[in-house]
């Protein structure tokens, strides 16, 4: 009974092996790509349409354009289709896509049971949501 | 045309996209690494599926590996967005140039006969990679080493919005020893994560605008695309001697640019 038990948990870890993680991380990785890539031409058309006449200069830092910075402005510039939000919105999407290749991992890391790798992903998964969230900018 | 050198190298084209956009079509230096910093993570995440589907990245390497390159992602991008963009720019072409120097300095890694470094047992860094004759079997050494180099890595990254992938495989394959095609994937692996952790911090600075990344993302994307499907296929040799050749053309121009002071 214990060692049907045994065979079994064994059986399931072997699925959880590196080479399958990698796989499933590579195509976590391609979908998010795939998606946020989308969102971005689908803002860069609405932006073109409505601003594509207007010359834009990009040589000096323009505090009027840095107004997409935080979660909440882009949620709802996007929503009332704003181009320029919506390109930002699979901006961020493009950056969460690796963001949750880290999850993931410690996800599967905890699967199989490797404690040592889950502490390492969790340190590199604080530090990205530092970086996003986190106080000095 | 950058994403496709980007993906070949290893770079995440970001050394590319920079002095491009800067040189070529005069914008902020700022501005610039934001696009390329969104361009770099397109790139490395694009490209992956391809490569774990070769077999060649070491997932426990790269995680392990990644908190270096990360809080060094964060300081970089800590510092860049404080620093005048004149002084950017001179740190960029100077970087250009020596990694050009350096390069063809440094010869192909030969396996060595050493025995493993105890780090990378207790890490289980020690892997497998195909090769024509099968899977061969390599050990890890100066994990320390290695680990300080990332570091530095991630701070150029974050300061300069390249993926800093020479850096990472000139860690890799040269003082950690790790099989050249192991280091180039796992380092396309790395690289995404890295410069999420530093465009963070651009983008809550005000640093990535929507109407340049987009086009900038948008073809980098398309050239990834092709550009992985060709690294597969390559061989190390060619790929080396290609790289060397992108980044001194590019080491010159910023360096004629900087003089000019032209940004």
């Amino acid at each position: 009974m214990a060692e049907s038990n045994v065979s079994r948990k064994n059986e399931f870890l072997s699925k959880w092996n590196d080479e399958r993680v990698e796989r499933i991380l590579g195509t976590l990785l391609q979908t998010g790509v795939i998606i946020s890539g989308s969102v971005v031409l689908i803002g860069g058309v609405l932006y073109a349409v409505r601003y594509g006449r207007v010359p834009v200069n990009y040589q000096s830092f323009d505090p009027e354009r840095a107004s997409l910075r935080s979660l909440k402005e882009v949620g709802w510039g996007a929503l009332h289709g704003d181009g320029r939000a919506i390109i930002q919105c699979g901006l961020l999407l493009l950056i969460a896509t690796p963001v949750s290749r880290v999850l993931f991992s410690m996800i599967a890391f905890a699967l199989e049971g490797d404690r040592l790798y889950v502490a390492m992903t969790m340190i590199v998964f604080v530090i990205l949501l530092y970086s996003l969230f986190g106080g000095a900018g | 045309m950058a994403g496709l050198l980007g993906a070949l190298t290893g770079l995440g084209g970001g050394v590319v996209i920079v002095p491009l956009l800067v040189v070529a079509f005069h914008v902020n230096v700022h501005y610039a690494i934001g696009a390329s910093l969104i361009s770099v993570i397109a790139t490395s995440s694009g490209a992956a599926a391809a490569y774990v589907r070769e077999g060649f990245s070491n997932i426990r390497i790269g995680m392990f590996l990644e908190i270096a390159t990360t809080l060094g992602a964060l300081l970089g991008a800590y510092v860049a967005t404080r620093l005048p963009t004149g002084i950017i720019a001179i740190v960029f072409g100077s970087v250009l140039i020596i990694s050009a120097v350096l390069s063809p300095l440094v010869r192909h890694s030969r396996k060595s006969n050493r025995r493993a470094d105890a780090l990378a047992v207790g890490l289980k860094l020690n892997s497998l990679y195909p090769t024509p004759d099968g899977p061969e079997e390599y050990q890890v050494h100066q994990v320390p080493a290695g680990f300080g180099m990332m570091f530095g890595a991630g701070t150029l990254s974050g300061l300069l919005g390249i993926g800093s992938g020479a850096f990472k495989v000139l860690a890799m394959d040269q003082v950690m020893g790790i099989p050249f095609k192991v280091s180039t994937t796992t380092s396309n692996f790395m690289i995404g994560v890295t410069a999420a952790a530093s465009a963070g911090i651009y983008l809550r600075r005000g640093f990535i605008a929507p109407g340049l990344a987009m086009p900038v993302v948008l073809g980098v994307l398309s050239g990834s695309m092709i550009g992985t499907r060709i690294l597969v296929r390559a061989k190390t040799r060619w790929l080396r001697a290609m790289f060397v050749l992108v980044i001194a053309a590019l080491g010159v121009e910023m360096i004629y640019g900087g003089i000019v002071g032209s940004f």
